[in-house]
């Protein structure tokens, strides 16, 4: 069956699936996988511009199911990685111009080239959801620690059961210590709690992500972020390495995390 | 995949019709089934089957694990025809409504209900699963949830609603009016719960400490005491 089929989705609106569906893909391909990109989100694209690609879209995913263009055709190749491919979302039509069906058939062609086949679910639980899981071999589910955004995850999770595509994995994005340490957010424990499945990487909030999904450079390319390093530990999960998490520090420092060591507040 | 003529599913008025063959080993039937379900999952989940096995005579035991495989896919069996005794019996005997082909009379009767219940006819309805938000069941009996009720999730039962697990959703037990319903949970910290008439809100405690709790009217009002 060759490839993997990956989608990431979410329920909630915002807590970053194109970033790391992005992140992801770039980091696989930074561990020489070949991987291919698919925006599902039609009518709301976004992949591209996040990946630093959106001048050179000739093609897009509904032309490939309506027949216009071979998939080959609408692949767009990435500047650095030569082996990191993107179909990118329509931007004039709407989800119903792509069927399940469609989504299984088109995977079910790029398996047997590529090792990855990541696929960008919109927001929601109607019929953008349900072409971006069909084909699922496995669903990541990006969530961030607040309740609104866990209830959400919970709903998707329980759409995956349904459809025997479940539990999936989960990727808790924009964490941020300080305010777990003061009972403000979410602790990772807290969410495991709630959605009883596993977690495959943790992403630290990180002011970086922003200007580099602005500039189309994804944040994982930059080695001296933390949110980049959580990605790339992630793509080695998916490829079956024991990775630990990251020990997420404060954005303090060192001095203030010895002071409070002191003071007992660390845990 | 094998050519599959052990089951035919059509669609009929209020569900899907499953007929099954009456000479297959029973077990490759249930496999069958299971196969088409699982090829079509979309379609099938949430459905409720009508199981038509001819003169076949099904044991309980043999009813009750296909019964337990459509739950499992989030499917219930909603009624059995036969004019095989056994058959009759077997599906009498875990609460599925059952319909004698031959007779006229007896078995199923309209439903009349105000909602589309997951199991009619019956003193309960079991299910081995966390439902989480977004998931509903609805019961003319008892229902007993044998894993967590996650906060979006809903329970509407008639009779009692046990939660052998952590209880964070709504749950409206005695919906029909019965006031001696009950709602236990090995931990409940419920988003609301209703018993017949009365609507309660759960006090937020933070860090409170998970203990088995009944929740029953007293006095016109719900009061939630330590499950003993």
């Amino acid at each position: 069956m060759g490839g993997k089929v990956i989608t990431i989705t979410s329920g909630k609106g915002g807590v970053g699936k194109t970033t790391t569906t992005a992140n992801i893909g770039v980091a696989l391909a930074r561990l020489n996988q070949k991987v291919v990109m698919i925006d599902a989100d039609i009518g709301l694209r976004n992949l591209d511009i996040v990946m630093g690609l959106e001048n050179r879209i000739v093609y897009d995913l509904v032309d490939v199911v309506e027949g216009r263009c071979k998939a080959r055709q609408a692949m767009i190749k990435h500047k650095t990685f030569p082996e990191l491919y993107l179909i990118p979302a329509a931007q004039t039509r709407d989800k119903t111009a792509v069927s399940p069906a469609d989504m299984i058939q088109l995977t079910d062609g790029l398996r047997t080239e590529f090792d990855f086949i990541i696929i960008d679910s919109p927001a929601g639980i109607e019929r953008g959801f349900r072409n971006a899981v069909a084909a699922a071999d496995d669903v990541l589910i990006v969530t961030n620690p607040e309740v609104s955004a866990v209830r959400d995850a919970d709903r998707v999770i329980g759409l995956l059961e349904a459809e025997n595509k479940g539990p999936g994995q989960l990727i808790l994005n924009r964490v941020k210590q300080d305010m777990i340490r003061r009972g403000e957010m979410l602790s990772p424990e807290d969410v495991t709690d709630l959605l009883a499945i596993k977690l495959i990487g943790i992403v630290p909030e990180d002011e970086t992500v922003i200007p580099s999904s602005n500039s189309g450079i994804p944040v994982t390319l930059n080695d001296k972020s933390l949110a980049g390093l959580a990605f790339r530990n992630i793509a080695r999960r998916l490829l079956g390495e024991e990775v630990p998490f990251i020990q997420l520090s404060e954005s303090k420092g060192l001095f203030k995390r010895i002071a409070r060591l002191f003071a007992g507040g660390e845990r | 995949m094998r050519e599959q003529t052990t089951v035919a599913i059509k669609g009929v008025k209020d569900g899907l019709l499953v007929t099954v063959s009456e000479s297959e080993e029973w077990q490759i039937i249930m496999n069958d089934l299971a196969a088409r379900i699982d090829h079509q999952s979309a379609f099938f989940n949430g459905a409720r089957i009508t199981l038509d096995v001819g003169s076949r005579p099904v044991r309980r035991d043999e009813l009750s694990s296909l019964k337990a495989m459509l739950e499992r896919r989030n499917i219930s069996l909603w009624s059995v025809m036969s004019d095989s005794a056994t058959s009759i019996d077997a599906a009498s005997a875990l609460d599925v409504r059952a319909a004698q082909t031959t007779s006229t009379t007896q078995g199923a009767k309209p439903d009349a209900a105000p909602f589309n219940p997951e199991e009619d006819g019956t003193i309960g309805v079991m299910i081995r699963r966390t439902l989480r938000s977004g998931r509903t069941v609805h019961s003319h009996g008892h229902v007993v949830i044998y894993g967590d009720v996650n906060a979006g999730a809903e329970i509407i039962a008639a009779g009692d609603v046990i939660v052998w697990g952590r209880l964070r959703g709504n749950v409206h037990a005695g919906a029909d009016g019965d006031e001696s319903a009950v709602i236990c949970a090995l931990d409940m910290t419920p988003t609301q719960i209703r018993i017949a008439g009365y609507i309660s809100i759960p006090p937020k405690d933070k860090r409170h400490k998970p203990k088995p709790e009944t929740a029953t009217i007293r006095d016109r009002q719900i009061v939630v005491v330590t499950w003993d």
